[in-house]
């Protein structure tokens, strides 16, 4: 009787800042760019979160579509293809030159297909992808769409970050949810144009954003000596 | 491994209101902790709030049973490395044994709500090191409400000390009343700040519904470097095989 209903509540889920998915540890280069000054207050935070999004952003949004859609071609597989897969990782690998940022990726994409595998048909490998690796993986697990996948990445790519400035700075979380409702179209945007390259393009050919700033702070994050965030 | 209890803090039941000093999170009735694993090896949560001695009494422990069992620890610090860095100083427990999670300003985040980093630092350690008998999962010093979830450990410890006031037990709270074991630690500084021990040990047991199965231990690290009423029970959770003669 009931016709196809386009899964949405899985998203919602997936997206939830309360996913125990191990992002809360992450302030995505927040901590570090709060130390060295560059982030004071709501209209730093806002131009980092924009900086953020249509660079790694992009890139995490790209790949997370891509992988979704690779893994919704193939079928509703429980092992995936590792070759495929590795392809994708060698590829974020490459558009990730910060050893700590690939370590945070993964780190993060390790949790999220534990909590994942609560939730979802999700394979027991890969067991520490990428977390845009796995954000495709997960989302086609959910019976969500390439471009579901991508404003997943791209909503985590600014919402983490801005939690971690509320915690680190005491800003105003009402105010800090005024500026992500400032850039939702934005976000919309990025998912969108990610969407588009995951279906059009190669892997190797997928956005590359870059952002050395981010690269940086990530570096120097890793040898603070006083750390509240682990990214 | 996800431990997927289904055990709820203090076993179940609605937070339940004490006649006259108005409500307290009392300990409901409810079932005993479930049974110590035996295909990995035990976690043991130790919190409580800031300063109570949970780092001392890992050290303490440590010292205790590193010669005995088979030993890892996790630490959660509310920033750095601070008290992992604390334990290697303190040469109770090779390094190797001891890792370090950060909790981005959220302790009980990473012990209670997404306990994720901290399964994959439990595993960690196992798959590293091979089978270990016990681990202990010390959480950053938070509050009375911070308390471990029963999907990362098997049983917890919460420590409140005596310095904090002798009011602290009547407060309640998670931690107080439904712990596997409350330890009030620093007793040797009762006399100093006027807390009386009888006092907290009658709120205690009150919050904690006089059950046998929920002990309260009285410490004092000074007097007592290996907290061995501490150490006896939390060998008295290993599995009987693991248990040193």
């Amino acid at each position: 009787m009931t016709g196809h209903v386009e899964a949405r509540a899985a998203l919602l889920l997936l997206a939830d800042g309360r996913l125990p998915a191990g992002g809360h540890a992450h302030s995505g280069g927040v901590e570090a760019a709060v130390l060295d000054g560059s982030i004071t207050g709501l209209r730093d935070l806002a131009e980092f979160l924009r900086g953020r999004l249509a660079t790694s952003g992009l890139l995490a949004a790209s790949f997370a579509a891509a992988v979704c859609r690779s893994v919704r071609t193939a079928g509703p597989a429980t092992e995936l293809a590792a070759d495929v897969l590795a392809v994708f990782e060698a590829e974020v690998d490459a558009r990730t030159p910060s050893p700590a940022q690939r370590a945070a990726s993964r780190a993060q994409g390790r949790t999220l297909m534990r909590v994942a595998r609560a939730a979802w048909a999700v394979p027991a490998h890969p067991a520490a992808p990428h977390h845009c690796v796995a954000l495709g993986i997960v989302a086609a697990a959910a019976g969500l769409e390439p471009r579901d996948a991508a404003l997943a990445a791209a909503h985590a790519s600014v919402n983490g970050p801005a939690t971690a400035a509320v915690r680190l700075l005491g800003l105003d979380p009402l105010a800090v949810t005024g500026v992500l409702a400032e850039i939702a179209a934005e976000v919309d945007r990025i998912a969108a144009a990610a969407d588009t390259a995951s279906a059009l393009r190669a892997p190797e050919r997928l956005p590359a954003g870059s952002a050395p700033q981010l690269d940086l702070l990530a570096e120097r994050h890793r040898t603070a000596e006083v750390r509240m965030f682990t990214s | 491994m996800h431990l997927e209890h289904d055990r709820p803090l203090g076993g179940g039941g609605a937070p339940a209101a004490s006649g006259g000093a108005g409500p307290r999170w009392q300990s409901p009735p409810g079932t005993p902790a479930g049974p110590a694993p035996t295909d990995r090896a035990l976690r043991v949560g130790v919190g409580g709030p800031v300063g109570s001695g949970k780092t001392a009494l890992v050290a303490a422990l440590c010292r205790a049973l590193a010669g005995r069992i088979r030993l890892g620890v996790v630490t959660n610090d509310i920033y750095t490395t601070e008290d992992a860095d604390f334990l290697r100083s303190a040469g109770v427990l090779d390094p190797g044994r001891i890792r370090a999670v950060e909790t981005g300003c959220c302790p009980h985040t990473a012990i209670r709500d997404d306990i994720t980093a901290n399964l994959d630092a439990v595993e960690d350690l196992e798959s590293d090191l091979g089978r270990l008998d016990l681990i202990l999962v010390e959480s950053g010093g938070d509050n009375l409400t911070a308390t471990f979830s029963y999907g990362l450990v098997d049983r917890q410890i919460f420590v409140i000390d005596v310095a904090g006031g002798d009011k602290v037990p009547r407060k309640g709270g998670p931690g107080v009343a439904g712990s596997d074991l409350l330890v009030v630690n620093k007793t040797d500084l009762a006399p100093l700040v006027g807390a009386d021990l009888a006092v907290m040990a009658r709120d205690a047991a009150a919050m904690r519904g006089g059950r046998a199965d929920r002990p309260v231990l009285f410490t004092s690290l000074r007097s007592d470097a290996g907290a061995s009423d501490v150490a006896d029970w939390v060998l008295a959770q290993l599995p009987s095989p693991a248990r040193p003669q």
